[in-house]
């Protein structure tokens, strides 16, 4: 049994390798010189962040570095489920921009405040319909959507206060999910998915296609996408599902 | 904690290095020259006003606070006051200023940073010119024939005394309660003067409810035999009519958990009833008659009248958005966190909610955080942990 496991898993390799040189052939479709594609995520975290170590952060942060790199200077800006405010803290400070928060947990809430951050301390889906349409530069909604409940009803609102929208979750399209899955036919536990099937915050999971697909049938215009594969930041296509661990996503609505 | 459940207040004597010490009323003539115009259309002048400051005022000015007090505070909001004067203020012999926990050397409100500023406001009975303080021109108390004043006319009271130490920009205005509708007013009505508003347990209007138990208060005192409309000033005080509003508003004040659990059903000193009508059975009904009779000693009746009336009035959408509050919201140019307690039923959750999402609206960058709490509308002066907190963090990134 375990050899097959063994042939399956060589098989899957083989397959990720693959797909991973098309991703970085393909990058240059939706380049943003801003991010190095050569250098490895580590040696971007550790110069901009002085080390972050923990797989969390390294997995949470590699998204900040791709916002910051994409919001243009004194915009104004929505951060949905902004953790301990960090991202949007960095925004407000080093980029001048205008920001509101949104973040459920109270010592998540209270750390964003500790870091400048106004927060509104609710849940994000009482709190959209108080927004004007279009009020907003950019929404944030990182690493969140999968814990949703309403998470089109979210999406729906974002795209309504926001001229542009930034979404991202992690893949289950992922190769190594697939396996786990299949093969091992247990729920996938990895450094984006830390959870058991009991404790997990993610009710919503999709993949790649998945949320693809929705903005194509919803006229939302994909301006520009990153995965996060192996340790490298790069730009994705709908190619990319079996090897993009975690995705981000700036989206626009066509009027 | 305490025995009864609730977190014991620290208190810091006055030489204890994080209290301000020991402190002296300050007091300005105002509007000696020019009458001040109220809402009203009253005029009066000269104001007296008193008021205490605490730390040091920088070069430029720059580093003011202004706290608001509640209805039935006063301007000693920290310190020790080391020789209270008059019969009114002798509940503050053996106690600090009534926000003590939040103000001096390295506390929330630090006064190693932070001038801070607290004034008496117009018409009540601590210092500052009130129906209990004499009219110059008939060297009586002024009693009813006191103008009625405003929430607008207490922030441009405190304006006038700011402009006086020369203080043009305030790093925040903070208040809880009455206190929060000044701080709330001081944003609306000096947009360029406030740098950071901080408002706890209020809103931009008090609700229909409250209206109806700020009624009831003045109906008991205006109905009190001894009231003699307003003028009880050389005899006996409408004290009764005083102690039924303090009674209610007290309730007012609670909450059926914080009740529940401080008193629940048990009687007074005993085990059985006494089948009395008169008495005291329950220990709900001695901490209410408790309440009200230190009240009644220390305050004056109609300035109960008069300040709870200014909250009535209070409607910021009226005053500022023609009755739109988003228009309102939009005025604030402020950093704002408005703060509520989830068992307040004075100014609820909800209501601080309006305020919050008409800021929202507005697209004006707002902080909020809704308290979990049992304590009631008084969360505000007795949840001091997480009110220090949230405060602390506010000042820290002005």
């Amino acid at each position: 049994m375990s050899q097959a496991i063994d042939k399956i898993k060589a098989a899957f390799d083989a397959v990720k390798a693959s797909a991973s040189n098309d991703a970085v052939a393909s990058g240059g479709a939706i380049a943003h010189g801003a991010v190095d594609l050569n250098k490895s995520l580590l040696e971007v975290l550790t110069k901009a962040y002085g080390g972050a170590t923990t797989s969390y952060e390294i997995w949470y942060r590699w998204q900040d570095r791709v916002i910051l790199d994409q919001i243009p200077r004194n915009s104004y800006v929505l951060d949905l489920g902004c953790g301990d405010g960090q991202l949007l803290g960095r925004l407000i400070k080093e980029m001048g921009v205008t920001g509101q928060a949104v973040e459920v947990d109270p010592a998540a809430a209270m750390a964003a405040m500790d870091m400048g951050v106004p927060v509104l301390n609710i849940d994000l889906s009482e709190v959209l319909g108080d927004f004007s349409d279009q009020s907003f530069d950019y929404v944030i909604l990182e690493s969140t959507i999968q814990t949703l409940k309403d998470p089109i009803g979210v999406l729906a609102q974002m795209l309504r206060v926001g001229k542009k929208s930034i979404v991202s979750f992690p893949n289950f399209g992922h190769w190594r999910i697939r396996f786990d899955l299949s093969i091992g036919g247990r729920m996938p536990i990895s450094p984006s998915l830390p959870y058991q099937w009991y404790d997990t915050p993610n009710i919503r999971v999709l993949t790649l296609t998945d949320f693809m697909d929705w903005c194509r049938a919803n006229q939302v215009k994909v301006n520009a996408a990153y995965g996060l594969s192996g340790g490298n930041i790069s730009p994705i296509t709908e190619q990319d599902n079996l090897v993009t661990e975690e995705a981000i996503f700036f989206l626009e609505k066509i009027c | 904690m305490s025995i009864d459940g609730e977190p014991l207040k620290e208190m810091h004597p006055p030489d204890h290095p994080q209290s301000v010490g020991w402190t002296t009323a300050k007091k300005a003539a105002l509007f000696t020259e020019k009458l001040f115009e109220l809402d009203s259309g009253g005029k009066i002048g000269p104001v007296e006003m008193e008021y205490e400051t605490y730390g040091e005022l920088s070069h430029n000015k720059d580093n003011v606070i202004l706290v608001c007090h509640a209805l039935t505070g006063d301007a000693h909001a920290a310190g020790w006051d080391p020789d209270p004067q008059g019969p009114l203020r002798q509940y503050r012999r053996n106690k600090p200023g009534w926000w003590d926990s939040m103000i001096g050397p390295g506390k929330a409100i630090d006064t190693d940073r932070f001038y801070v500023v607290c004034v008496n406001v117009l018409g009540s009975c601590y210092g500052t010119t009130g129906p209990s303080s004499i009219n110059p021109a008939t060297s009586r108390p002024w009693g009813m024939s006191f103008p009625v004043v405003t929430v607008g006319d207490w922030a441009r009271q405190q304006v006038e005394l700011l402009d006086l130490l020369g203080v043009t920009s305030l790093k925040a205005v903070v208040g809880g309660s009455m206190g929060g509708q000044m701080a709330l007013e001081m944003a609306l009505a000096y947009p360029d003067r406030v740098e950071g508003a901080i408002i706890l347990s209020a809103g931009h209007r008090v609700t229909t409810q409250g209206l109806a138990f700020n009624a009831v208060g003045r109906h008991s005192i205006i109905h009190d035999a001894n009231f003699n409309n307003g003028n009880y000033y050389d005899s006996r005080r409408p004290l009764a009519g005083l102690a039924v509003a303090r009674m209610m508003a007290q309730i007012t004040y609670l909450s059926e958990e914080s009740m529940g659990f401080k008193f629940g059903r048990r009687l007074r000193g005993k085990q059985s009833p006494d089948f009395t009508l008169t008495g005291i059975e329950f220990e709900m009904e001695s901490y209410l008659n408790h309440q009200a009779e230190s009240f009644v000693k220390r305050y004056d009746p109609n300035s109960y009248l008069y300040l709870t009336r200014a909250m009535d009035y209070y409607d910021a959408a009226e005053q500022w958005g023609q009755g739109d509050l988003r228009v309102t919201a939009s005025k604030i140019k402020a950093r704002t966190i408005v703060v509520s307690f989830t068992s307040d039923w004075l100014f609820p959750p909800e209501l601080c909610r309006e305020l919050v999402s008409a800021m929202c609206y507005a697209r004006r960058p707002v902080t909020y955080v809704n308290i979990p709490s049992k304590y009631g509308h008084d969360a505000f002066l007795v949840e001091t942990e997480a009110v220090m907190r949230l405060i602390k963090s506010f000042l820290k990134n002005d």
